[in-house]
């Protein structure tokens, strides 16, 4: 079956969430692209929109919509040798809204699982859920004639699990999308001991051809992204709390502090617990509990995170994309207060923020800010004249902040010594492409 | 000529442009550029007729009739006549000729002319389609996305070939360059915020890429995507003494050319203006002047390119030497021939039915001395400037020739 071929009939289980209205978007663009070329012509390309949600079909429809004009309007020079031969489609706006209605003219949105049994390719975007996923793809595998290739979105069941309790016999890869795809360049790709090489070769033609930068990680609960990012958090949420104690402050307090010095000190987009906040306080929870038993040695577990879910702070995002309320409370992109976990209602952050940077101290002259870096191109200087002053000095947030970093170094060589990842470089590439941070955890700047 | 306004062109390069924020539209760019003029000849009594330029304002804007906005600006202009006239990104240099034939022909002794686009409603892409409207509708089929930057960047193209790419480039860059500087030097430019620190650098960087946009121009090589408004009052003798200003604040229109060519045609020659190069030499020699007897000139460099070839065209440089005269600073606002002294369409900026009448505005700001930090010294022994507007490719072209009041 020929790459053209695999992609004529595709499915993504999921395909109302947020990764999986994302996949199928990429997906749709690419298979009604391959539609217009002019050796596919009169070919069919069907891409079914599988989610039980009908109403969640029904906003996937209108994201797609808005998504798609995106797209052509980016891409009009080469869409109009596209339809060159249509006569009809004349000027930027005629072919635009041939285009949207091409690539929506793919997809099938349907709520029936069985609309997979004919698919030669299934995406699986559906929650972190082993059983599930297995259950799942299972039963389209056994109502498949095709031996369907199966492409899961999974961020932490290692997929060697799902494979074998599925069945699905070297059939399936580790897809792994960052959030949202259509955005975010990162792809993670994990082979189990068994995927097949055909397989392989084709995950790395379809990242390539959507522009995606794939790195490849081991079959291991959590993989490179989240095996980073779970202990980075729970790392962080231990020093706030061990910072508390030792300084005798509210818990909130430790919590705005080590947020300020994971975004300021540390150079990278977001604060630690601002992070949690956008992955979802649950769903961090969740993958801690799915790494956990894998990794028993660890302990990877937050008593506080329990505690926040227990008060029904949660955090995440609304289907608008704004960001729902968790350790910190926003307004628009600003921080506004933080939880107190004893009080159990937020503090405003004007009540204690002149304390708390007090107790920090100041940031040297050379700081530097993460959006100022990100493309400058002496950003490593800049960034080791600015540590090197972290380093040498005694103020409270400069010490954390380089125990933070190098923290977070050791977290990144024992991904290559556990042989998570491969390499060194490939846990700073998902670092810097997954998470935009402006440099990898694997660096000297912290020596 | 006089009482020139020029509104700031809005868009991309201006610090206060959000393209995502709402914006004023072609009413409130119609009112203050009238206003604007009103004020500087004691009222709206003062005006017999109004003259409106527009390119596509019944597609960015979804309005047409535009005359019937004239009573806006001021309640004394309702009940007098007012007309709109277009002729693409000439439209501003119609509203003027048709304003200086209303003099010549009696009918009024002080007419309103003014130009408005607003064309920040679209995305680019979309804009692209609306602006190809300047071009014959039967080629927009097989045209570029960006069907105009197509049109010249095969202008560019040709002149690579006949020239050389490097040689041909320099000039380009220098021609951006000067647009930069210049704007910086007025308030109301689009670029008037311009920082960059190495305009020569950004240049070279940002190389044509027909991937992502046209093959022969990179944007730099492009005007901008503005709205704004522009408007000045032409008057007769005896409409200057009505007014009560001073012919040392008016600039005296002493000859012009109105020249059309066939836009079913192709361009005889890619590397030539055949339009602008009659046009111009029609309203110097109705002026009676010589181009060495011309202090400065602002003129329709939509595309670099443009810039170049209207050298060519005015006879200032020989064919095929324009990019060479423009690379040795001959048309800074310092060299031999001061060209678009606040910018021009790249740097000032291009609402393309007002852009006729702002050449005129800046024309009469140089030559009467209003032109603040953009202020050029215009020689004793030079006292004449010519605007030279043109609409399409090279199709509906207006030039212009004035003399210090």
């Amino acid at each position: 079956m020929t790459y053209e071929e695999r992609l004529q009939n595709v499915s993504v289980l999921g395909a109302a969430g947020k990764m999986g209205s994302g996949i199928l978007l990429l997906t749709a663009v690419e298979m009604a692209d391959l539609s217009l070329l002019p050796e596919n012509k009169g070919k069919s390309f069907v891409l079914n929109a599988i989610d039980v949600s009908p109403e969640g079909l029904s906003g996937l429809m209108n994201y797609l919509r808005d998504q798609i004009r995106k797209v052509a309007e980016k891409k009009t020079v080469w869409l109009r040798s596209m339809y060159a031969d249509r006569d009809d489609l004349i000027e930027n706006y005629d072919i635009i809204d041939e285009y949207i209605f091409d690539v929506m003219n793919v997809v099938r949105p349907v709520t029936s699982m069985a609309t997979a049994y004919n698919s030669n390719l299934i995406f699986e975007a559906v929650s972190e859920n082993r059983a599930l996923k297995v259950k799942l793809l299972s039963d389209i595998d056994q109502n498949n004639e095709n031996k369907p290739w199966f492409f899961t979105n999974t961020s932490s069941v290692p997929i060697g699990l799902i494979e074998d309790e599925a069945g699905l016999d070297g059939r399936v890869i580790g897809f792994h999308f960052y959030n949202p795809p259509a955005v975010q360049r990162l792809v993670e790709l994990i082979k189990t001991g068994n995927t097949k090489d055909e397989v392989v070769e084709f995950a790395n033609k379809y990242a390539k051809k959507l522009r995606k930068i794939i790195v490849p990680s081991n079959d291991f609960a959590g993989f490179i992204g989240n095996g980073h990012f779970m202990r980075d958090a729970l790392h962080g949420m231990k020093e706030a709390e061990a910072l508390a104690k030792e300084k005798n402050i509210t818990l909130y307090k430790a919590i705005y502090m080590i947020n300020k010095v994971t975004q300021d000190y540390l150079v990278r987009p977001m604060g630690i617990f601002q992070l949690v906040d956008y992955v979802g306080i649950d769903v961090v929870q969740f993958i801690l509990n799915v790494m956990n038993p894998f990794v028993a040695d660890e302990g990877l577990h937050s008593d506080l995170l329990d505690k926040m879910i227990l008060q029904g702070v949660k955090g995440g995002q609304k289907s608008s994309g704004a960001q729902k309320d968790g350790f910190l409370k926003y307004k628009g992109a600003r921080v506004t207060s933080i939880w107190d976990i004893h009080k159990q209602t937020y503090i405003d952050i004007d009540e204690f923020k002149d304390e708390c940077d007090e107790l920090l101290g100041n940031l040297p002259d050379s700081a530097v800010t993460w959006k100022s870096i990100l493309r400058n191109k002496k950003k490593d200087n800049l960034l080791a004249s600015f540590f090197n002053d972290l380093k040498a000095s005694d103020d409270l947030g400069a010490i954390t902040a380089v125990n933070y970093g190098r923290r977070s170094k050791a977290i990144g060589e024992k991904l290559v010594a556990d042989e998570v990842a491969n390499e060194i470089d490939h846990v700073n590439t998902v670092m810097l492409t997954g998470f935009f941070h402006a440099y990898g955890p694997v660096n000297n700047f912290f020596d | 000529m006089t009482g020139g306004y020029n509104t700031i062109s809005m868009g991309t390069g201006r610090s206060e442009f959000h393209p995502k924020k709402p914006r004023p539209g072609l009413e409130h760019y119609i009112k203050e550029a009238g206003q604007g003029t009103l004020k500087q000849i004691g009222g709206a009594k003062n005006i017999d007729e109004a003259v409106i330029g527009n390119f596509m304002a019944p597609r960015f804007n979804k309005q047409a009739n535009l005359p019937g906005f004239v009573p806006m600006i001021d309640e004394e202009l309702q009940w007098k006549p007012s007309t709109s006239v277009e002729g693409a990104c000439g439209s501003g240099g119609l509203a003027l000729v048709s304003g200086i034939k209303s003099i010549l022909a009696e009918t009024a002794d002080v007419v309103l002319s003014l130009g408005v686009e607003v064309q920040n409603t679209v995305k680019a892409i979309y804009g692209a389609d609306i602006l190809a409207g300047a071009g014959w509708y039967q080629k927009r089929k097989n045209g570029h996305a960006y069907f105009f930057p197509g049109q010249f960047s095969d202008r560019a193209g040709a002149y690579y070939e006949k020239i050389g790419y490097d040689r041909a480039r320099a000039g380009m860059k220098r021609w951006f360059r000067n647009a930069m500087e210049n704007a910086r030097l007025d308030e109301t430019a689009q670029e008037h915020h311009n920082k960059v620190p190495d305009l020569d650098a950004l240049y070279d960087k940002l190389k044509p890429n027909g991937a992502a946009f046209v093959d022969n121009l990179s944007v730099l090589d492009c005007s901008k995507v503005s709205d704004g408004a522009s408007a000045i009052a032409i008057c007769s003798e005896d409409g200057l003494k009505k007014i009560g200003v001073d012919k040392k604040n008016a600039v005296e229109v002493i000859g012009y050319g109105q020249v059309i060519r066939n836009i079913t045609n192709d361009p005889t020659d890619l590397t030539e203006l055949e339009t602008i190069k009659k046009a111009s030499h029609k309203a110097m020699k109705d002026a009676g002047v010589t181009i060495d007897q011309i202090g400065t000139i602002e003129t329709h460099d939509c595309f670099s390119i443009a810039g170049i070839l209207a050298t060519e065209a005015f006879g200032l440089a020989a064919r095929g030497e324009g990019a060479d005269y423009v690379a040795a600073g001959n048309t800074a606002r310092d060299g031999a021939m001061p060209m678009n002294t606040t910018g021009g369409l790249i740097g000032w900026g291009h609402p393309t039915g007002a852009t006729g009448v702002h050449q005129a505005v800046t024309m009469w700001q140089q030559l009467t001395g209003k032109a603040g930090k953009a202020q050029i010294s215009i020689a004793d022994n030079r006292p004449y400037g010519m605007t030279v507007n043109m609409g399409g490719d090279d199709v509906t072209v207006v030039a212009i020739v004035y003399k210090r009041g």
